[in-house]
């Protein structure tokens, strides 16, 4: 058997995954997610006197700091493997990917281990998120006036 | 590649296994269960270790034997270096192989112990093989504590080590015959479909055992694979048909497939995998059926993918291996 007939016959049977139902789920989560850091930044201006550029660092904070606990109490991947894309999208799926990594390696050394090992999955997301930041720079500065 | 044995026997076998195994379908035949990933160690990969040990005591008080009893010591795992099995092996003290076939390491051993009996001076070889779902997951795939979702297609490494004992000493289950696959490539790339990358490797190593031994699906009670999953035991059945015109009928079972409740573990996806997969259930259900008259004769296809997450990111597709052993119930 050919690899194209092979193809053919994995296709049918494979089941394909739910894109629909599991974008609906993600933005809804993911909306939740957005919800939850602007509530976070209304109460910080409204009630603490914060700027809205201090409140909305301060509110990923937050949320960095909650997804990372969570990942380390051990119950939120069962969270972000049933909200699909919904809490990876956001910073919590940043601070989850970094958490879980720290604590994979966490045996096997600072140095060695947790060292070594922390960006492993989030490595990517920091090198080319630098690199646009970077290029995106560049073109707000050269076409529209910084 | 088939070779024949007329002085081969499985003496004893043990199983040991984790949590989600105890939850599944064959929880109560194990020997030893765990509660939990760990089983008391420091580390996954140091649990595996236990759990090869423990399943290696089991084996040798059913066996009624010492270790010094036996021959040589032959182990498979998943992890690189063949870690759980190689660094057990020290406190054994005994000779020892390091196999490596990924899934299909179990029957894997079969060959090469079977092989080495036909030495008049080995009489008793203890196969171990084991696979943990967490060093499995922190190897292959992401942190074990990252929740990226799963596809559907996707399986589960089981959690448990089964040790058997080998022997030249007339018992009642013979090994009579083995095949050694044939590394087989379709073109797949996904490493979450491992259905789809072994199916034909099984269906080739079926054939080429059913050829070569001139017997037929009829002169087997089950054929038994190893983790094919639902999927790729569907794939394997229309595979057979289109490429050799072969019907496998209702002789076939997948141990993906049942080791699972699957309705109640729906953590499991598509099914069970890893090298243990195979040997709990041939080990815990199939035997006891061999024991109690229900199966005369299995053919035990043990299906592996020979996945390097390397190769992958070099976007190679994923070569696979099947090898088979027929276990007969003899008097």
């Amino acid at each position: 058997m050919n690899k194209e007939r092979y193809k053919e016959i994995t296709n049918e049977i494979v089941p394909k995954e739910d894109k629909l139902k599991n974008g609906i789920t993600a933005f809804i989560v993911g909306g939740f997610v957005g919800l939850l850091g602007q509530i976070i930044v209304s109460v910080l201006e409204g009630n603490f006197d914060v700027t809205h550029k201090d409140a909305t660092s301060i509110m990923i904070i937050i949320l960095i700091f909650i997804a990372s606990l969570c990942t380390a109490l051990g119950f939120f991947d069962n969270l972000v493997s049933k909200a699909k894309a919904g809490l990876i999208v956001p910073i919590t799926g940043f601070a989850h990917a970094m958490t879980s990594s720290m604590i994979d390696y966490k045996k096997e050394g600072l140095i060695t281990g947790i060292g070594a090992n922390a960006f492993k999955l989030t490595g990517s997301v920091i090198l080319y998120g630098v690199v646009s930041a970077y290029i995106f720079g560049i073109i707000r500065y050269l076409f529209f006036g910084g | 590649m088939t070779i024949n044995f007329n002085n081969v026997y499985l003496k004893v076998a043990a199983t040991v296994a984790g949590k989600d195994e105890k939850e599944g379908s064959f929880g109560k035949l194990y020997d030893r269960t765990y509660d939990d990933y760990y089983t008391g160690c420091k580390t996954f990969e140091q649990s595996e270790m236990k759990m090869i040990d423990d399943s290696v005591t089991i084996a040798l008080n059913k066996a009624n034997l010492k270790i010094d009893n036996i021959d040589v010591i032959i182990g498979a795992d998943l992890s690189n270096q063949v870690t759980a099995n190689s660094y057990s092996s020290i406190k054994f003290n005994r000779p020892y192989i390091g196999l490596y076939n990924a899934c299909a390491s179990m029957c894997e051993e079969f060959i090469v112990g079977a092989s080495l009996l036909q030495d008049e001076g080995i009489k008793n070889i203890l196969l171990n093989v084991s696979s943990h779902n967490m060093t499995a997951e922190r190897q292959f795939r992401n942190p074990v504590e990252y929740g990226c979702p799963k596809p559907k297609r996707s399986t589960f490494t089981v959690t448990g080590a089964a040790s058997s004992i080998i022997t030249n000493e007339k018992t009642n289950i013979k090994v009579s015959s083995v095949s050694i696959g044939t590394t087989t490539d379709l073109g797949v790339t996904d490493v979450y479909d491992m259905g789809s990358v072994m199916a034909p490797s099984a269906a080739r190593t079926i054939y080429e055992h059913l050829t070569e031994t001139n017997t037929t699906v009829d002169d087997y009670d089950l054929i038994l694979t190893g983790d094919l999953g639902v999927y790729g035991k569907e794939i394997l059945k229309e595979y057979m048909k289109e490429t050799y015109d072969i019907d496998l009928k209702n002789k076939h079972e997948d141990s993906a497939c049942i080791i699972y409740d699957r309705k109640n573990q729906p953590q499991v996806k598509a099914g069970g995998s890893g090298p243990a997969c195979l040997a709990l259930v041939t080990y815990c259900d199939v035997l006891n059926k061999m024991k109690n008259g229900k199966l005369k004769k299995v053919l035990l296809v043990a299906t592996g993918a020979l996945m390097s997450p390397t190769m992958n990111n070099q976007k190679l597709s994923i070569p696979s291996i099947s090898h088979a052993v027929t276990l007969e119930v003899v008097k």
